[in-house]
């Protein structure tokens, strides 16, 4: 009687999906817009806030747009291998301080060291929306075209540079 | 002096009058009512990326707040339901609409539960049917009929 | 010390339950009678020590003992003692002591009231449900060990979950393991009769009082947890489609389907096959809830801290213990027999309809609660399914089973004439079709949805109604006589049909007819929804055990005259840090007045939002009723444990 064992067959195709899921992160969610053109906007900059920064200046250039708040835990744990990548200049850093003041984001660098060449401020969060920012430290890899290639969700760690974000920086160099 | 006091009357009237009009009618946090309705059904159905699992509408988060805040724009500015939902799925993936769009990779979910009713009322017809050709069972046998009824009080 | 005592009494479970999962199974199979025997001591033994460790880690709570870490992580000096003890399942290694100590209960039941039972019978019984336990006692052993300490103690706890704090806490989470852990009795007897070959009608008519008392915890506890999460979660929801309420009701639809077969088994034979695999389902997918629960697998509100090796380990046992049963079932189903013949048209068929409709939506909520992980899986990307998907597909295939619902009970057995139930049903339909239509255009709002919901709440009323007055007339006996002999379980039957026209009525009218504004509200302000007028009082600031609350009140008039006021809090928990609010709720039968305060806004003025929410109370004074039903339904006489008669011996020996 072939029926009977449809339940059992059912099960374990269930159990198989639930196997595979145990090894997935139900909290991350990929973004629609790599391999689409980073979306354009212009804020001030922190340095300077009559100056802005526009990804446009970028054109050209393979470059790491990372987003930070000086509220946000995880930024605390990654900032130092942006500080360390900064200093070997591979690799130009720039900035997007997310909902954020101006002097809690200033001190902030100020303590722990400025691996941005510049740093947006996106003080309203409105950028964040055009970028899928849902969750602090986000970093994104864009090409010469100005294609965003690469979205890391959550803080840079050491095998996410050696592994992902330095070979694909390299191989974007190259084009 | 009369002159004065009648001033102060009516000039406490008419404080009076305005702090009664000052705390009388409570406002809406939105003027626009039309545009709160839809920012509503819209935050109903979207989800709140940060929290755990929950709606727009349910959650008080900043990302949640901020996002209300824009869908509220995009309402005043007259973009339809379906324009406002492209725009954050354009940023967040399908992952934000609670409900999931009808394509190939949701077919099973949409049609699945259609197609099991359908196959169960087919398949229970069909057993039924067969149940009816086939004689050689009795209901209970006799052993285990006598069992039950020792086993059980009478019924009414 | 006391933590310690706990531990070990763990550990001496987990032996004896080796012992009751092996011995009486064997026992029975080789039929050695002092193995067999040794289920029923076995089972008091493993209770009294599952109850000594879940003491000390009351105590553990209670004596504000911070060198446990489990009690460290969940509870603080502050927190008051009636939630310090609730604590003891506020989280994942606690609730997990929870369900082994509710299951050893269920146990020690079974073995208490089990002495008509055939002895293999009983063994093997016992035996299933120590196997299970084993499993549990093993995984807190493991991997999740509640009495583990920490080294140095902290001086103060890090607080409970304040959405916990709540008075919801210490009902909710224990009927529903009653509930969920209570089908692992169902499930012990069916796989007993798979493994002795027992599937008979006496099977069905011993396994369901225990089924439906298991039911009726089930119905509490979710209603409790929708309760409390419509008075918690400060917006007046009642239930979201998050991934736990899903892994409860999962239960809930199966076990229901499983109370309405069991009834067919019992009276005609049939369905036996169907009905074993029922039971299997309504405990494999408890089990499966607390898989997609604790291995945090699935995002949810509910979901705890996870541990990747936490979700192997349960998932390892889930397929042990459903799919070893599957497969029992799968190798043994084939031999059972058919059972009575009826017709295509019967009370046999009606509620076979019915166990489909309630099979298909129980598989449907698992496949929406499932998909984003399959297509995560299968790398399609990320979906989320939530509350439209399942209101959209849920209420077309639960309309067609209450519909069912009012035929059912009218049908007769073996062979019904629709003729003849179309001809007694006409009356029961008018009325329904006729209110469907006609109060909702006094109420001024007709959609098809309201119409669908009161067209079937009205339809279950009618033909309970019809089916009351059948029973209750002609005959020269008194009413009361009749009323009499009309068997308790029949009433409650009635009873629990009728709480799904409340539920529904509740559920239609409520989604129908709720209106809410959100306003910004200085002392003396007023605003006004549904003919009532809410005048803002003003915020004080409180102090309480363990937070800091700024409590809002309105009092509500309506034509002046005062009605009564509400008074809603935010409250901030010091030690997590965490804001909560708590709503004002003026609940009647008609409707419920909820408040909620929002946030401080410029010159005292605070947002407010205010619900209007009709007859929203019906919802869970329908599953008081079902809850009600099947508490009738137990009271049977032929349930009584008390009044054995010398029958009913003899007929276990002739059994045995």
């Amino acid at each position: 009687m072939r029926r009977f064992i449809l339940p059992l067959v059912i099960f374990l195709v269930v159990a198989g999906f639930l196997f595979k899921g145990l090894n997935l992160d139900p909290r991350e969610v990929p973004s629609p817009l790599v391999g689409k053109p980073a979306p354009q906007f212009s804020l001030p900059r922190l340095d300077n806030p009559e100056t802005v920064f526009t990804p446009k200046e970028m054109l050209g250039k393979v470059w790491l747009f990372n987003v930070w708040a000086s509220w946000c835990g995880a930024c605390r744990d990654e900032h130092p291998l942006l500080v360390e990548l900064a200093k070997t200049g591979f690799v130009p850093v720039y900035g997007m301080d997310y909902k954020d003041t101006r002097e809690d984001a200033q001190q902030w660098l100020d303590q722990r060291g400025n691996p941005y060449v510049a740093t947006a401020m996106d003080i309203d969060g409105q950028v964040g929306i055009d970028y899928g920012v849902y969750g602090v430290p986000e970093t994104y890899v864009i090409d010469k075209k100005g294609t965003i290639a690469y979205k890391q969700i959550g803080p840079i760690t050491e095998e996410v540079l050696r592994d992902k974000l330095i070979p694909l920086i390299k191989r974007l160099k190259a084009q | 002096m009369k002159v004065y006091s009648i001033l102060r009357l009516a000039l406490a009237c008419l404080l009076l009058h305005t702090t009664i009009v000052l705390a009388e009618e409570a406002q809406p946090l939105e003027a626009n009512q039309a545009i709160e309705v839809q920012v509503q059904r819209l935050s109903e159905e979207l989800r709140c990326l940060v929290c755990q699992n929950q709606t727009l509408a349910d959650s008080h988060a900043d990302l949640a707040l901020d996002l209300k805040r824009e869908i509220r724009e995009m309402a005043t500015k007259g973009m339809s339901d379906k324009e406002i939902v492209d725009y954050l799925v354009e940023r967040y993936g399908d992952f934000v609409r609670y409900r999931p769009p009808l394509k190939s990779s949701t077919v099973l979910l949409w049609v699945g539960p259609f197609g099991l009713l359908l196959a169960g009322g087919v398949g229970l017809f069909l057993q039924l049917r067969r149940r009816q050709t086939m004689t050689t069972d009795a209901p209970l046998s006799a052993e285990e009929a006598r069992k039950v009824s020792e086993l059980l009080d009478k019924e009414s | 010390m006391i933590p310690e005592i706990g531990h070990f009494a763990l550990i001496l479970a987990l032996l004896v339950s080796l012992v009751l999962g092996t011995l009486p199974i064997i026992g029975a199979a080789s039929g050695n009678a002092v193995w067999m025997g040794l289920a029923r001591p076995a089972a008091r033994a493993q209770f009294l020590l599952i109850a000594v460790a879940f003491v000390c880690l009351a105590y553990a709570f209670a004596a504000m003992d911070y060198s446990v870490m489990y009690v460290a992580a969940n509870s603080n000096s502050k927190l008051p003692i009636q939630f310090r003890i609730a604590a003891v399942w506020g989280g994942h290694e606690g609730s997990l002591l929870l369900w082994a100590m509710i299951l050893s209960i269920w146990t020690v039941a079974v073995s208490l009231f089990s002495k008509h039972l055939p002895d293999d019978m009983r063994a093997r019984i016992l035996g299933v449900m120590g196997l299970v336990s084993v499993g549990f006692l093993l995984f807190m052993l493991m991997v999740s060990n509640p009495f583990e300490r920490l080294i140095p103690a902290a001086l103060d706890g890090r607080d409970l979950n304040p959405l916990l704090q709540d008075p919801g806490m210490i009902f909710h989470p224990p009927m529903l393991y009653m509930g969920y852990v209570g089908f692992s009795v169902a499930f012990a007897f069916s796989i007993a009769a798979l493994l002795g070959g027992q599937l008979d009608a006496a099977w069905a008519r011993w396994s369901r009082p225990w089924t439906t008392l298991a039911w009726v915890f089930l119905t509490l506890g979710i209603m409790a947890g929708s309760n409390w999460a419509y008075y918690e979660l400060g917006w007046g929801g009642w239930w979201f489609w998050d991934a736990v309420e899903n892994a409860s009701f999962m239960p809930w639809l199966v076990g229901t389907a499983l109370i309405h077969s069991l009834a067919v088994t019992e009276k005609r034979g049939s369905f036996k096959a169907w009905t074993v695999l029922l039971a299997i389902c309504a405990f494999s997918l408890s089990l499966l809830g607390t898989f997609l629960v604790r291995s945090g697998v699935l995002t949810s509100v509910h979901a705890f801290a996870t541990d990747p090796r936490r979700g192997l380990f349960i998932l390892a046992f889930l397929v042990v213990v459903i799919g070893g049963s599957l497969a029992l079932f799968a190798w043994r189903a084939p031999t059972i027999g058919r059972g009575g013949k009826f017709s295509v048209i019967s009370r046999e068929s009606f509620l076979l309809a019915n166990n489909v409709l309630l099979a298909v939506a129980a598989i449907s909520v698992l496949l929406g609660t499932l998909y984003p992980l399959f297509l995560d899986a299968l790398g399609f990307g990320k979906i989320s399914v939530g509350p439209p998907y399942f209101d959209s597909v849920f209420a077309p295939l639960m309309a067609p089973a209450l519909f069912l619902m009012g035929i059912g009970p009218i049908a007769r057995w073996k062979n019904a004439s629709l003729p003849e139930l179309a001809k007694r049903l006409r009356w029961a339909f008018g009325v329904s079709i006729a209110t469907a239509i006609i109060l909702p255009l006094l109420l001024g709002n007709l959609t098809p949805m309201i119409g669908l919901g009161l067209f079937l709440a009205v339809w279950v009323f009618a033909t309970t109604a019809n089916l009351v007055y059948q029973r209750l007339r002609g005959s020269d006996q008194a009413l009361i006589t009749r009323i009499k002999s009309t068997p308790r379980s029949w009433w409650g039957m009635v009873a629990a049909h009728l709480g799904i026209a409340v539920f529904t009525v509740g559920v239609t009218i409520v989604k129908g007819y709720e209106s809410e504004i959100a306003v910004r509200m200085a002392p003396g302000d007023v605003a006004h929804l549904a003919g009532f007028d809410f005048t803002f009082v003003g915020v004080d600031e409180i102090q309480g055990p363990n937070y800091s609350a700024s409590r809002g009140q309105l009092r509500v008039t309506k034509n002046g005259v005062e009605r009564t006021v509400l008074t809603s809090e935010k409250r901030l928990y010091t030690v997590t840090n965490m804001p909560m609010t708590e709503a004002g709720i003026s609940p009647a039968v008609i409707h419920d007045l909820y408040a909620s305060l929002g946030e401080p806004l410029t010159d005292g003025a605070w947002s407010v939002r205010i619900y209007h929410k009709p007859m929203v109370e019906w919802i869970w004074f329908g599953c008081l009723m079902m809850g009600f039903g099947g508490i009738l339904a137990l009271s049977d006489r032929r349930y009584r444990i008390k009044k054995r008669s010398k029958d009913e011996a003899l007929a276990n020996e002739a059994v045995a």
